[in-house]
């Protein structure tokens, strides 16, 4: 296994971003040229690169790197390749907290109550996560714990669509499901973009931590690591980075399974050296899939959550099949 | 400047596993804990690293209790080496050694001196062909080595191991202690190990400290630790003490009684 130095693959990940970047403001239903951007808005696809692809292409890079890095830190902190903001139920304990202001017709009230609830619906999500597994750090526990929460907020979520006092409630909460990048806006930037960043800087300070503890949690106390103070740190990273995300977004599973292991092979396993990475990775994922999203030539378009369900699921299977080997 | 135990006790899980041990630990030495199973040893060392806190009594380093010292601090001057560390993910051995640099690397990652301390380390363990392997697919004696070199990474006044030689072929048993014995006597520093060869401990520990029932059955230099009397009342086994050509020689015979 050779690494190839950080840097570079920071450098190449930044300059793949970049590119992207260009593209997504480009591409869509209709193609805008570079003379449309520098039109001034002369041109009527002026505003359409700037006000409907540029907070969607921003909006893109931010989930998708606060998920990515949400993954490589939770996988970092239980020493679980598995671990996953969606597959253990957060996402969804997020969204939990959102569809129940959606439900309770509070959401429109002000803006900051829907994120909010989401963040917090997320700490819960973590919280419990870390409470019913985080002692024994076994897979299988981990793995059952998630699945525990991810199954009694999705019935809980049901509950609220089966008892939504209006149709009007039922839609919103599907529509706002079903994870997705389409029709968002400045406002969801705004809204979306202090946690995630705050999130994410939280996570990336725990590098350190998370190296010490590959040894364990004995080990990287008796390397000197604080283990409640890393404990809080990643809760509160991943509940405002991951609450933020799926505040505007939606559920959008996959991103932080899979950038890490894509990762790995070049940068080694060393959970540090993933991290910040893992934030450029999954906003090169993430963009790329909604751009891919905006491509297909359908009535009507196809959400991101469920093109990365469609991408991701195959990728998990192939993940199982090379860990069943490896354990046999 | 000495690791003080004042009348430790602790009970794991409900069960009594210290019961009220008081030894005063001094660097330039090699201690060696022997006892059975069970007695204690890794309990009583979990407690002088400052990972477990004891019921009763108190751990100090230099007069201040260890346990409630903040984990950098601690960790910058004892050294603790589990006897089946977990290993989570297949870092390569270089990085492995490097975790024991944790509590010394500063905001804006290793200096010159952590990469110095690092490969010191592993040249000190012969592993310097290991270096780009991974951890985890190394045997069990190389994985002892590359454990010990982590504890030596950390360059701290303690090392505390417990079972390091488990897995070590004779000639790197002797090598680990030879290296013990020179951190000890050339770099003034201390080192405790809990050890399960008693020939080893009569033979390259300074001092003896012998436990059984968590409690501390005797203390003192290996020819008075170690006597045939002791270890057949600690160990239940049949024991006639030699004098061999490199040391004393312990010979189990058989069970007593």
């Amino acid at each position: 296994m050779k690494l190839r130095s950080p840097w570079l693959i920071c450098s190449v990940l930044l300059a793949l971003l970049v590119v992207l970047f260009g593209v997504s403001l480009c591409a869509g239903r209709v193609w805008a040229p570079w003379s449309a951007w520098t039109s001034g808005g002369a041109d009527p696809r002026w505003a359409i690169v700037f006000g409907l692809r540029l907070p969607r292409t921003i909006l893109a890079i931010l989930v998708g790197g606060a998920l990515g890095l949400s993954g490589a830190a939770l996988q970092g902190y239980t020493r679980n390749p598995l671990a996953d903001p969606a597959a253990l139920g957060v996402s969804t304990s997020a969204a939990l907290g959102a569809v129940l202001t959606l439900y309770l017709g509070t959401a429109g009230e002000a803006t900051w109550v829907l994120p909010v609830a989401a963040m917090i619906g997320a700490g819960l999500g973590v919280a419990a996560l870390l409470s019913l597994a985080g002692i024994t750090s076994s897979i299988v526990t981990f793995i059952l714990a998630g699945f525990v929460i991810q199954t009694v907020c999705g019935s809980a979520i049901a509950l609220a669509l089966n008892l939504a006092p209006n149709p009007w409630a039922v839609n919103e909460i599907v529509n706002w499901l079903m994870g997705s990048l389409a029709d968002r806006s400045v406002d969801e930037v705004k809204l979306a973009a202090p946690g995630i960043l705050l999130g994410g800087l939280l996570l990336l300070t725990l590098g350190r931590s998370l190296d010490a503890l590959t040894l364990g949690e004995q080990g990287a106390r008796s390397l000197g690591v604080d283990l409640s103070r890393t404990r809080w740190l990643m809760l509160i990273g991943v509940a405002v980075a991951v609450g933020s995300s799926v505040a505007v977004t939606g559920v959008i599973s996959f991103v932080g399974l899979i950038t890490p292991h894509l990762l790995r092979p070049l940068l080694g396993s060393k959970p540090s050296a993933v991290l910040l990475p893992s934030f450029v990775g999954g906003a090169v994922m993430t963009l790329a899939a909604d751009i891919l999203v905006r491509m297909t030539p359908a009535a009507s378009e196809i959400k991101l959550s469920v093109a990365m369900a469609i991408l991701g699921g195959p990728f998990f299977l192939a993940m199982l099949i090379s860990m069943r080997r490896r354990l046999a | 400047m000495s690791l003080h135990a004042d009348n430790v006790t602790l009970a794991l899980g409900g069960r009594p596993v210290l019961a009220g041990i008081t030894a005063d630990f001094a660097k330039g030495g090699v201690i060696a804990i022997v006892g059975p199973n069970g007695a204690g040893k890794s309990t009583l060392l979990s407690c002088l690293a400052g990972l477990l806190k004891p019921d009763g009594g108190a751990v100090t380093l230099d007069g201040a209790p260890v346990a409630p010292m903040p984990g950098r601090q601690r960790a910058g001057r004892i050294a603790f080496l589990a006897q089946t560390p977990e290993i989570a993910w297949d870092v390569d051995v270089r990085t492995f050694v490097g975790l024991g640099r944790t509590p010394h690397i500063g905001a804006f990652g290793p200096s010159a001196e952590d990469h110095a301390a690092i490969r010191a380390a592993i040249a000190a363990a012969s592993l310097q062909t290991f270096v780009d392997r991974p951890v985890t697919r190394l045997s069990g004696g190389e994985r002892a080595r590359a454990l010990i070199a982590r504890g030596l990474a950390g360059q701290t006044d303690w090392l505390l191991a417990d079972e390091p030689l488990t897995g070590l072929d004779p000639g790197h048993a002797l090598d680990a202690l030879a290296l013990f014995r020179r951190m000890a006597h050339d770099e003034g520093k201390g080192v405790i190990v809990t050890l399960h060869d008693l020939n080893l401990a009569a033979r390259f520990a300074d001092r003896v400290l012998v436990l059984n029932e968590g409690r501390l059955v005797v203390d003192g230099a290996p020819d008075t630790a170690l006597t045939p009397e002791t270890l057949s009342d600690v160990y239940g086994v049949v024991v006639r003490r030699h004098a061999g050509e490199g040391g004393p020689l312990i010979e189990v015979l058989g069970r007593a009684g």
